[in-house]
């Protein structure tokens, strides 16, 4: 996915960039509505992360020349005012959906999701491993012609071992991506999910090894 | 002159005296606590009814009914007014002085026709009129006169019949029949004229009409002019010899009237007589009201011909009196 | 409500006492005058009768071999008579010496000869008028002053001018009664200036301070001008202060955001426990604090706007389904399904802020409670009155702290773990108490908790 991110603190942009790509999305990083206007002409993004207060101006006048110019890449508000009539406002003016910082990463992710689904077309961009074929935003899975709707946690799991077919991750690391950190739970829960989609999977040439003491890894049998 | 005056004087011997009455008579219980004191110019008679009818509703009540001419009633009321309760007169002119004079109470919730009561003090209660009476045979042959004026033709033309032989009311003596003489001069010239056919004929004067027609009904008197109708007709129940003309040219109707007086001593009472004398006369029933009532003798105008009202004592006037009583006198007194 | 200010008289009462006092001024005034005018022309016209009277007696007059003969008319007294029956006396002198009538008349007349003169008196206990008049008759020796006096009781006149001033103080009563009707008119037509001006004010919204447009009257527009220079210094500065406001959380949240964002990060990275509790403890206490500044600007504006409650149709159906719709990729995180269970426009005389804001909290704190994999139900029934249930498949309300769980900063015994200011079900009572509803807290038969707002 191909993110514009509009934010002037440049240790923030910073922090959602290098967050992003552990995601493996792409960001790119406009400090003022002018230049985010342009790079917003330039390029082709999937979804623009816009702060409200920018040096330049107010993120909603942005909003508004964004979507006079017909331009219908949805926006997502980062704000830092959390009454519930700003909020309103905000949408009003034509932003798609606002979180207020600071804030979960987990949750940007799915309120991105989220959005990207409402707003997506037909044409969707999948991963296609082998004879799996996986819709991120939809959730979708499509084994040997049978289209399986996942759990988030499911999508999210497989999502990240698509992502990095071939490479290692640690029930720790899978844990921490795939729970809030304050969600008391242990490493073993880990192998509720994994079973899940060894199910989804069965009979594929797709599959989850365990690598016993190490983690868990994507293969694909030629 | 002197003839008269003698007449006068032998037949009225209480002129002067205060004491003396036409007639005195007391109704009722003689130890009743209450009593009412009515001075009155109608004869006892009449007011008999009336008087016992009120007895009988009050029995704590004795009346004393006091009979004088209307002249000498009204110089006796004013010089006592507290002796008496209720005064009955048919001096319309008297009564509407005394009335005016402050002699009269005033009787505010007595219900009456506004024409038949002066100051809610004065209470008309008959109508009568002056009358002309006949001995009905002395006219054998003349024709029995309808007017005044053929009165007149009637006397002149039998002077011989007549001379010596009519009656009228001396006016210097009688109120009454002053304020008969004094409406029929204003109401006509044929008073005068007939005035000097009787004052040539050797007229008698008369106090009241009882004695005129009490000669009457003994022949000493052919005709009386302007006498009370009401004594006349009374009289001839018994006797038809007389008869009774109301003149048919002017009618002159008055009004015998009652008033409680001022200074009564007991007001109360005689109010209430008052109200009883009143119900009567509305009632207009023949055996306890013997009188003609308010309704009896109406002309057109559906009132008496002598209105109650303050004019009537422009002729008590001194002045004016004097003037008319010298050219009554130079009419009716021509010859003597 | 009780005025802080002191409350000094009424404009309405005040205009309604001027009027109506000038009103019954102009009454009495009007009564007096043509009473007093009506007495005038009653007493002329007593006045010419009696001269009339006593002209007729006067002419009537003459000398005859020197005596002083008056043989006046009939209608000399007949033409006073009266509806009341006036008593009449009457003195006629000659040289001064009574000659006939009423001894001891007060004549007035003193050496002014000839004059007529009108005068009141009394007479034998009774207030008379009295016309005098004198002629001087000639005789062949001397001439002779004849004097007449004529008077009248004046109960008739008495009665008329009873009669007139009966009449007059109705038209005086009917003047006043009319001019008090009025003045009411006048003075509520007035006053209504002002009452709509206050109303048009009051119903204004707790947001609006644009300034007051509609026509107004002259003498009103100081107080309409000032009024909306107040609403434009009080707009202005409400907004200094919310720029302020913004401004400031916008320098606190940015950085907050980026150390929550690096802390995630590099909570994802390090393997050391003792590490990553210290970076959980942070993003803990960051939460924390966001959220809790969160709810207390909630908790300050709900209790704002419930104060100067804005009523408005609301459909809850859609009120709750872009609430669905937006709070469904927090759900999804957890595996927790949202359910909205409605499919009629459920109508509600409401502040769709409130309302929104309530349900927020209430989903929220749901959401914070359900175990995986669970779903929470939102349920709108409309009939017969409306109620919306919010109910998890959690472990449900302590029942012991049921009824004080709505309290402000009241946390359930068994929150430990989750991150809550506790104002969460405070914003929710508010709200429908403003709203005249009422929350009730259970646990669901079949276990969970449940909210139950019914309107």
């Amino acid at each position: 996915m191909k993110y514009l991110l509009v934010e002037d603190n440049f240790e923030l942009a910073n922090a959602i960039s290098s967050r992003m790509g552990l995601d493996g999305h792409q960001v790119d990083h406009a400090a003022k509505i002018s230049d985010a206007l342009d790079y917003a002409k330039a390029g082709e993004y999937d979804l623009i992360l816009l702060d409200i207060m920018l040096p330049d101006g107010d993120g909603r006048s942005f909003l508004k020349q964004h979507r006079a110019g017909k331009n219908d890449t949805p926006v997502i508000v980062l704000t830092a005012r959390s009454q519930v009539s700003d909020r309103i406002s905000m949408l009003d003016l034509g932003a798609d959906d606002y979180v207020t910082k600071p804030f979960d990463h987990a949750e940007l992710q799915a309120r991105c999701r989220a959005v990207l689904r409402r707003k997506s077309g037909t044409a969707q961009p999948t991963t296609r491993i082998g004879d799996v074929e996986f819709d991120p935003v939809r959730g979708h899975l499509n084994v040997k012609g049978t289209t399986i709707n996942l759990r988030n946690r499911e999508l999210r799991l497989l999502e990240l071992l698509m992502n990095a077919k071939g490479q290692v991750f640690s029930k720790q690391k899978l844990v921490d991506r795939l729970f809030s950190y304050d969600d008391d739970v242990s490493e073993n829960a880990i192998e509720v999910y994994v079973g899940r989609l060894r199910k989804h999977l069965e009979g594929s040439s797709v599959h989850i090894r365990t690598l016993r003491g190490i983690g868990y890894r994507l293969d694909h049998e030629e | 002159m002197r003839f008269i005056a003698i007449l006068i004087v032998s037949l009225f011997p209480l002129l002067g005296h205060a004491q003396d009455w036409e007639d005195q008579q007391v109704f009722g219980a003689s130890n009743a606590p209450q009593s009412l004191r009515i001075l009155s110019s109608t004869d006892t008679s009449f007011f008999k009814p009336v008087i016992e009818s009120f007895i009988a509703q009050r029995p704590d009540v004795s009346v004393e009914y006091l009979v004088t001419s209307t002249a000498d009633l009204d110089d006796r009321f004013r010089l006592a007014p507290d002796e008496f309760d209720v005064v009955i007169s048919s001096a319309m002119d008297l009564q509407i002085k005394l009335t005016n004079d402050g002699f009269a109470q005033r009787l505010d919730d007595l219900t009456h026709p506004d024409w038949a009561q002066w100051r809610n003090s004065l209470f008309a209660f008959t109508t009568e009129p002056a009358a002309i009476v006949i001995r009905t045979a002395a006219f054998d042959g003349i024709g029995i006169p309808t007017t005044r004026q053929e009165l007149i033709e009637a006397l002149r033309g039998n002077a011989e019949v007549f001379d010596g032989k009519i009656g009228t009311y001396d006016v210097r003596q009688s109120g009454v029949g002053y304020l008969f003489a004094t409406q029929d001069a204003r109401a006509s010239e044929t008073y005068w004229r007939l005035m000097e056919v009787i004052g040539s004929l050797n007229v008698r004067l008369y106090c009241c009409s009882g004695a005129m027609i009490d000669d009457l009904a003994e022949g000493r008197i052919l005709v009386a002019y302007n006498v009370l109708g009401s004594y006349a007709l009374a009289r001839t129940d018994t006797h038809d010899a007389l008869t009774v003309i109301l003149p048919s040219d002017f009618p002159t109707t008055m009004m015998r009237s009652a008033l409680v007086s001022q200074s009564a001593s007991d007001p109360v009472l005689a109010e209430a007589f008052l109200r009883h004398l009143i119900r009567l006369q509305s009632q207009g029933s023949g055996t306890d009201f013997p009188l003609p009532t308010l309704e009896a003798y109406q002309d057109a105008s559906g009132r008496p011909s002598i209105n109650l009202e303050p004019a009537l004592m422009t002729y008590l006037d001194h002045l004016k009196r004097q003037v008319f009583i010298n050219a009554w006198e130079s009419a009716v007194i021509q010859n003597r | 409500m009780k005025n802080d200010f002191v409350v000094l008289g009424s404009l309405r009462n005040q205009l309604a006492t001027i009027l109506t006092g000038g009103a019954a001024l102009l009454a009495i005034l009007l009564f007096f005058v043509v009473r007093g005018y009506a007495t005038q022309i009653a007493q002329e016209g007593q006045d010419n009768i009696l001269s009339a009277s006593v002209s007729s007696i006067l002419d009537a007059a003459v000398l005859r071999d020197g005596v002083v003969e008056l043989d006046f008319p009939y209608a000399s007294l007949s033409m006073l008579s009266t509806s009341a029956d006036d008593r009449i006396f009457y003195a006629i002198y000659e040289d001064g010496n009574l000659l006939s009538g009423y001894d001891g008349l007060e004549t007035g007349l003193g050496a002014s000869g000839n004059a007529r003169m009108f005068v009141s008196a009394q007479y034998d206990n009774a207030t008379v008028r009295v016309a005098t008049a004198s002629r001087t008759l000639i005789g062949a020796d001397r001439s002779r002053q004849v004097t007449v006096s004529v008077a009248q009781t004046q109960d008739a006149l008495a009665e008329t001018l009873n009669r007139i001033s009966r009449n007059v103080a109705g038209f005086g009563l009917g003047f006043f009664a009319l001019a008090t009707a009025l003045a009411f008119w006048g003075t509520s037509t007035t006053i209504g200036q002002l009452s709509r001006l206050t109303t048009s004010v009051t119903r204004r919204g707790p947001q609006d301070l644009s300034p007051f447009l509609k026509p107004v009257p002259t003498e009103m527009v100081p107080l309409v001008r000032s009024l909306n220079t107040l609403m434009a210094r009080l707009d202005q500065s409400l907004k200094q202060s919310e720029d302020f406001i913004a401004e400031a959380a916008h320098r606190v949240r940015t950085p907050l955001a980026t150390v929550r964002s690096y802390a995630e990060a590099t909570f994802q990275r390090v393997q050391n426990q003792e590490n990553r509790d210290a970076l959980r403890s942070m993003m803990r206490a960051i939460d924390e604090s966001s959220r809790a500044a969160g709810q207390l600007l909630d908790h300050a504006m709900v209790t704002f706007r419930a104060g100067n409650l804005e009523r408005e149709d609301v459909d809850l159906d859609g009120l709750l389904r872009d609430l669905v719709q937006r709070m469904t990729p927090v759900a999804d995180m957890r595996d927790v399904a949202l359910y909205l269970d409605s499919n009629a426009p459920a109508i509600l005389q409401g502040d769709p802020v409130l309302l929104q804001n309530a349900f927020r909290n209430l989903i929220d704190n749901a959401l914070k409670y359900a175990p995986a994999e669970t779903s929470i139900m939102i349920h709108v029934q409309t009939t017969p009155r409306i109620r919306v249930d919010v109910s998890d498949q959690g472990r449900g309300f302590l029942l012991h702290e049921i009824d004080k769980l709505a309290g402000r900063f009241v946390r359930g015994g068994d929150t430990e773990g989750h991150i809550g200011s506790g104002l969460g079900l405070t914003i929710a009572q508010d709200v429908v108490n403003a709203h005249d509803g009422i929350m009730t807290l259970s646990n669901r038969q079949e276990g969970g908790a449940c909210v139950s707002l019914q309107f």
